[in-house]
């Protein structure tokens, strides 16, 4: 059976219903919230602070630590055992990847800004919602940033290209799945985070991109907006 | 280390104030209590006192005759709900001798502001209430589909942390209270007072009288905190 209308009922392009908070820890230097339909993700940035052990410092700059955590109850199956699996390294590796392209380390030598994503709960897109939380927490830590990150997943379900994949979706049986995480610096459109797994031709995958950067707009006004709601401008 | 800051607080103690301006035996509000915030676990809780934000949840796992792991699992369970008997870990038997029900509490602090035992063993307990147990067909559990049968609690127990500074007993510590404490005694007890559950801390001695004071404290401070379940 063709893949005529989205399981939960969205346009191929339409993401899920998205909440996005800033300031929610105030016991970290930045901290943010975002929730992209079951999916929800907390970011805490400590730091910039001094690095130990001091063997690990750069005098030249600054270094960006990652650490993406599901909590032990946020999977829709059985307990996630606690502890780093090597799936969530890998996350945080391209995490840390992805946010970089945006900082400017060089203005702290030897230290060190480490960056907490934490998921309560998760279902589809959690390293996606875990970037766009750790780019709006880095902002707000006061980081000098050249843009912000957004991010999202695009894929194929059967023969369609869609936006933001859902569980449904990701595991659909009656079809071939591609699904592609992608991150991109909104004002340059430059992409920080791309992967994928699955099927997809490369005309298929440059229009995906295409779409993926008009929902990564929508999701890089909901950030800003969020920032603002915090930050409030201030009347001379 | 911090003794100018410990003697800060004590002056200010002996006048019956604290830091933020509370009495001595007085939380930290607004206490605040949401159950079911996690939809995939089985039952979860967050607690805020003050600016401390504690989430819990709840996971079901159905389980063979207990290995190694499951014993160490289940003694690390927090003490005060095991051993005030507030589950009745028979009705966790699915088939005797065969299956049963495990009940893993997992806490993972998002603010500490302070007092993360009490606000960690109020959210455990309120998550506790909150779980459900998941759809089994006695050879996989769906955790996709919640079962109405709720994990019966016939206790609740409350943990109270109390504080001894100087010598002068306070409750519910902020960040800076808790650098400079003396000991600190957690008491847990159910409705009727009964204790079922202690751990003192801190680097320095209680006398009997102390803890005589410290479990009034503790047992009525607890009366208070189970209003909010």
């Amino acid at each position: 059976m063709p893949y005529t209308k989205r399981i939960d009922g969205r346009k191929f392009d339409e993401t899920r219903k998205i909440e996005a908070k800033v300031g929610i820890i105030p016991r970290a230097d930045g901290s943010a919230m975002f929730k992209i339909g079951n999916t929800w993700a907390y970011a805490a940035v400590y730091g910039p602070r001094n690095l130990h052990p001091k063997f690990l410092q750069d005098p030249q700059r600054g270094i960006l630590r990652c650490n993406y955590n599901m909590m032990p109850f946020s999977s829709s199956g059985e307990r996630v055992r606690p502890g780093g699996s090597r799936r969530s390294k890998e996350i945080s590796l391209v995490t840390g990847k992805a946010l970089l392209p945006v900082l400017d380390l060089e203005e702290y030598p030897n230290s060190v800004v480490d960056v907490f994503i934490e998921l309560p709960q998760t279902e589809a897109g959690s390293r996606c919602a875990g970037i766009c939380a750790a780019s709006m927490a880095l902002a707000d830590a006061g980081l000098e940033m050249k843009d912000l990150v957004s991010a999202v997943s695009a894929g194929k379900v059967d023969d369609k290209l869609v936006i933001d994949l859902d569980y449904a979706e990701e595991s659909y049986k009656d079809g071939s799945v591609a699904d592609i995480p992608i991150a991109i610096m909104p004002n340059s459109g430059k992409i920080t985070l791309l992967q994928m797994d699955g099927e997809i031709k490369k005309d298929e995958l440059m229009r995906l991109i295409d779409m993926a950067k008009k929902a990564l707009n929508d999701i890089y006004e909901i950030q800003k907006k969020a920032l603002k709601e915090k930050y409030h401008e201030v009347e001379m | 280390m911090h003794q100018e800051l410990r003697e800060h607080i004590i002056k200010l103690l002996n006048t019956g104030i604290r830091l933020d301006g509370r009495k001595l035996t007085e939380y930290r509000k607004p206490i605040e209590v949401e159950q079911g915030v996690v939809k995939t676990a089985e039952g979860s809780a967050r607690v805020k006192i003050g600016e401390t934000d504690v989430m819990v949840g709840v996971k079901l796992e159905e389980l063979g005759p207990p290995g190694i792991q499951a014993i160490e699992l289940a003694r690390v369970v927090d003490r005060g709900i095991r051993e005030s008997k507030a589950l009745d870990f028979r009705k966790l038997c699915i088939t005797p001798k065969e299956k049963i029900w495990m009940v893993i509490i997992d806490i993972c602090p998002i603010n500490d502001a302070g007092n993360l035992f009490d606000a960690s063993s109020l959210a455990a307990l309120a998550a506790l209430k909150n779980a459900a147990y998941p759809k089994f067909d006695g050879e996989k559990v769906d955790y996709k589909e919640k079962t109405s049968k709720k994990l019966d609690l016939e206790k609740t127990p409350i943990a109270v942390t109390v504080i001894k500074i100087g010598d002068k007993f306070i409750v519910d510590p902020d960040i800076e209270e808790e650098k400079a404490v003396d000991a600190r005694l957690t008491v847990s007890s159910i409705e009727d007072g009964t204790l079922c559950a202690m751990q003192k801390g801190g680097d320095y001695p209680l006398t009997t009288e102390d803890i005589d004071k410290m479990l009034d404290i503790g047992i009525e401070k607890a009366k208070e905190l189970r209003k909010h379940l």
